[in-house]
């Protein structure tokens, strides 16, 4: 139970109370699956109120692991104690009280396990009815400060940001590759992130494929959609000359129709995937980490990667480069320009349909998940230098970093994206061009 | 299915308080996108500080209606200056990404927990519009058949479609001043203007302080009508609606942002309606497998994205606008 590992995360701590009747010990059924074991070996006979406090953050299994060596103390109305209770190995402490009433039941701070704070409410009013067994949950919402070093959460908060960034980075050599090529400021490109992950999702829940399997499947479906859309939509756009304004309010209209047609089949809910949805945090020395956030981080960094290298090495990467820096030039030397911007949109889709599904493995799945980064893709992408790959991902590290050591520096952690989008208007104040944009004239 | 109730819906929504709101907003943009080509997609941001502008000055400072109309005008100006200066010298695409992110900025800042004491967080502040009630004329609704509005929606369109009025009369006087004639200069060619020797960028400023303080009016009468300023309420798809009720009514017209609100609300309550009407029921038309109510509900979002998309690829001046006249190109 270290949870000083989870720094910044807010733990929860579940408290349950049982009011358990000496005439059936046994408490009844509740939601909770692990809460309705312990009742009958409980020590303390007569009425009593019972806590069970249980780790919500900590566990591998679907049992969190309950919290050993809390002092748990019960006052009546007027603030006298009536007694107080270690929890046990179960995170099972009772307390003995003489009949029905109200009660106050709190939970004294020092004896959490170290590092851990309690920041949401303190103590819970109950009222005890003897005629029935009740049980009352209350989360009681932990927060791990204080105690853990700055340092420590210093290089956790580093470390969130890096694999923060490189999921946004997928995204935005995507953005930036079309907008290189084609001169699109491409407002569905956040689509094209859910896409990826609601595909890996039916793929993987839907159908039952591993998620490793149905992330795969779901690149290459991104790659099609990619390629699709600029078939049907976006070539024709530029042959017919519209202006990149024009397009820019197309593909607003079109993020929209896709958002909305999202939610249609997908719904409003948060889901997660089937396969890696909780796990533990291991200790990496300088940080610490759960192995899937290890995953995703090694995934996206053999992921850019490869994609440098095909952008430096390969014909298409050379093609690719030269249509983005001069397109009239490299049709007149004998380019297929609509060719090579056919790849640039299978590509561009296809990471950030990776990166759609490396964003659901982390957190969850949810039609809006692609339109929130948008913005963060934007400010990752002009951060960088509109147009340049290697600023993308450049802009992008340090757009991940910023967001999430932010609320160590003091930017309130419920905004934090904040921090990113004041970069994002500062950098164009400074040097609009971007960290490793050529300079041109933007104004 | 009742077409009597989709027609009330349709038209009770195109004349009533809602359209005033995307009317006003309209408005502003038309003088940022129409006539000056800025491309403020911050325009949610706007109505963002002079609905918090009002409703913090009434709820917080106690002050009277008339200073927090004043306050929240005041602030969306503070805001076209602060937003203004750094980001006018930048091209459309940027400008475009900039606003949108301030427009974020003010609307995570507003619903945070931090500024929760100010701005009253996610659930946002209300109890402020005794004064505007008290103010109402009416004694009660109005049923005319084929709409029907409340007592206070009655209050809310007849001060709203003044206002509507006085600003699109601004808007006509000042487009045909020679001020309005640089704005559109501007528009065509920034480099010819300032070989004449105008300043672009001070032209540029006004014209987005005055559409940004036309916006903030947008957001006042949003926040008093609806009774309460909600952050949620100002998200970028705000914005982009009123982007729609623009280009359907025609960009650099005087009259398209009010025409096209009128027209947007027509078809998403007529739609809304008709959809929701389809699905309900213990036999609806649609049947559930299709669509639930829940999705149907969704419907009109789908086609209105998808109305954008072809407005803007087949007509792009709207219904009245000069396809001459359209930023559309400018870069």
């Amino acid at each position: 139970m270290r949870l000083r590992t989870a720094a910044l995360l807010s733990v929860i701590i579940a408290g349950f109370v049982f009011l358990a009747n000496p005439a059936h010990a046994e408490t009844d059924p509740t939601p909770e699956p692990s809460a309705s074991t312990p009742a009958s070996d409980a020590p303390v006979q007569g009425p009593a109120i019972r806590v069970r406090l249980l780790d919500q953050q900590g566990g591998e299994a679907e049992d969190p692991p309950p919290v050993p060596g809390v002092t748990v103390r019960v006052s009546d109305e007027s603030g006298t104690e009536i007694g107080s209770a270690v929890t046990d190995d179960m995170g099972v402490a009772a307390v003995p009280i003489p009949g029905t009433g109200k009660y106050r039941v709190s939970i004294d701070e020092d004896t959490l396990p170290e590092g851990v704070r309690l920041t949401g409410k303190k103590t819970l009013d109950v009222t005890v009815n003897l005629a029935m067994g009740q049980n009352v949950a209350f989360p009681l919402n932990g927060k791990v400060v204080e105690k853990t070093p700055f340092v420590d959460r210093f290089f956790n908060s580093l470390a969130g940001g890096v694999k923060y960034g490189l999921i946004i980075a997928l995204a935005a050599m995507g953005l930036s590759l079309v907008f290189g090529t084609t001169g699109l400021t491409n407002f569905s490109h956040g689509e094209l992130i859910v896409f990826g992950a609601i595909s890996a999702y039916y793929l993987n829940v839907g159908v039952g494929l591993p998620l490793i399997v149905a992330g795969l499947l779901a690149i290459v479906l991104g790659g099609v959609f990619g390629w699709a859309q600029d078939r049907a939509l976006w070539r024709p756009l530029r042959h017919s000359g519209t202006g990149i304004i024009a397009m820019m309010i197309v593909s607003i209209g079109f993020g929209l129709l896709l958002r909305n047609v999202y939610q249609f089949v997908f719904g409003a809910n948060t889901r997660s995937y089937a396969d890696y949805t909780s796990q533990r945090q291991h200790d990496f020395g300088l940080f610490s980490m759960t192995y899937k956030e290890v995953s995703i981080i090694v995934v996206a960094i053999v992921a850019i990667g490869l994609v440098t290298t095909l952008m430096t090495r390969t014909r298409l990467g050379k093609a690719m480069r030269a249509v983005s820096d001069n397109t009239a030039l490299s049709a007149s030397s004998g380019l297929r320009v609509d060719g090579v911007i056919s790849w640039v949109w299978i590509l561009g889709a296809a990471l950030s349909a990776l990166s759609g599904v490396l964003l659901g493995v982390n957190s969850q799945i949810n039609f809006m998940m692609g339109y929130q980064l948008l913005l963060m893709v934007f400010a990752a992408t002009i951060l960088g230098g509109l147009g340049t790959i290697w600023g993308a991902v450049l802009g992008s590290l340090i757009i991940g970093i910023i967001t999430e050591v932010g609320p160590l520096l003091g930017v309130p952690s419920s905004i934090k994206e904040v921090g990113a989008l004041i970069v994002l208007i500062l950098i164009l104040l400074i040097r609009p061009q971007g960290i490793l944009g050529r300079a041109e004239r933007i104004g | 299915m009742d077409f009597g109730s989709i027609i009330d819906a349709a038209i009770s929504d195109a004349l009533g308080p809602q359209a005033v709101v995307f009317a006003l907003a309209a408005i502003g943009l038309n003088i940022h996108f129409g006539y000056t080509g800025l491309l403020n997609f911050g325009q949610a941001g706007f109505m963002a500080v002079g609905a918090y502008g009002l409703s913090v000055t009434m709820v917080r400072y106690d002050m009277p209606l008339p200073v927090g109309i004043a306050v929240g005008m005041a602030a969306a100006l503070v805001l076209a200056l602060v937003l203004g200066v750094p980001t006018l010298r930048l091209r459309a695409d940027y400008l475009a990404i900039v606003t949108i992110a301030a427009a974020e900025i003010l609307r995570l800042v507003f619903g945070a927990v931090e500024t929760k004491e100010v701005f009253g967080g996610s659930n946002g502040l209300n109890g402020y519009t005794s004064t505007w009630n008290s103010l109402n004329p009416y004694s009660g609704g109005l049923d005319i058949g084929i709409a029907s509005w409340s007592r206070n929606d009655l209050w809310a369109m007849t001060v709203g479609w003044i206002v509507v009025g006085l600003c699109c009369l601004l808007v006509w006087a000042l487009m045909r001043s020679p001020w309005g004639r640089v704005l559109r200069s501007i528009r065509e060619d920034e480099d010819a203007v300032r070989s004449l020797g105008k300043n672009v960028f001070l032209y540029k400023m006004q014209a987005l302080m005055l559409g940004g303080v036309i916006g903030g009016l947008g957001g006042i009468f949003y926040a008093l009508k609806q009774a309460s300023t909600v952050p949620s309420d100002y998200s970028t798809n705000l914005t982009f609606f009123a982007y729609v009720a623009l280009l359907i009514g025609g960009a650099a017209r005087v009259m398209g942002p009010v025409i096209g609100s009128m027209i947007f609300w027509f078809l998403m309550s007529g739609i809304g309606q008709l959809f929701s009407q389809a699905t309900r029921g213990a036999d609806p038309l649609i049947p559930d497998w299709i669509m639930t109510d829940t999705q149907a509900s969704l419907v009109r979002y789908v086609l209105l994205g998808l109305g954008l998309m072809l407005l803007m690829i087949f007509r792009p001046q709207g219904i009245f606008g000069d396809r001459r006249e359209i930023a559309i190109d400018a870069r």
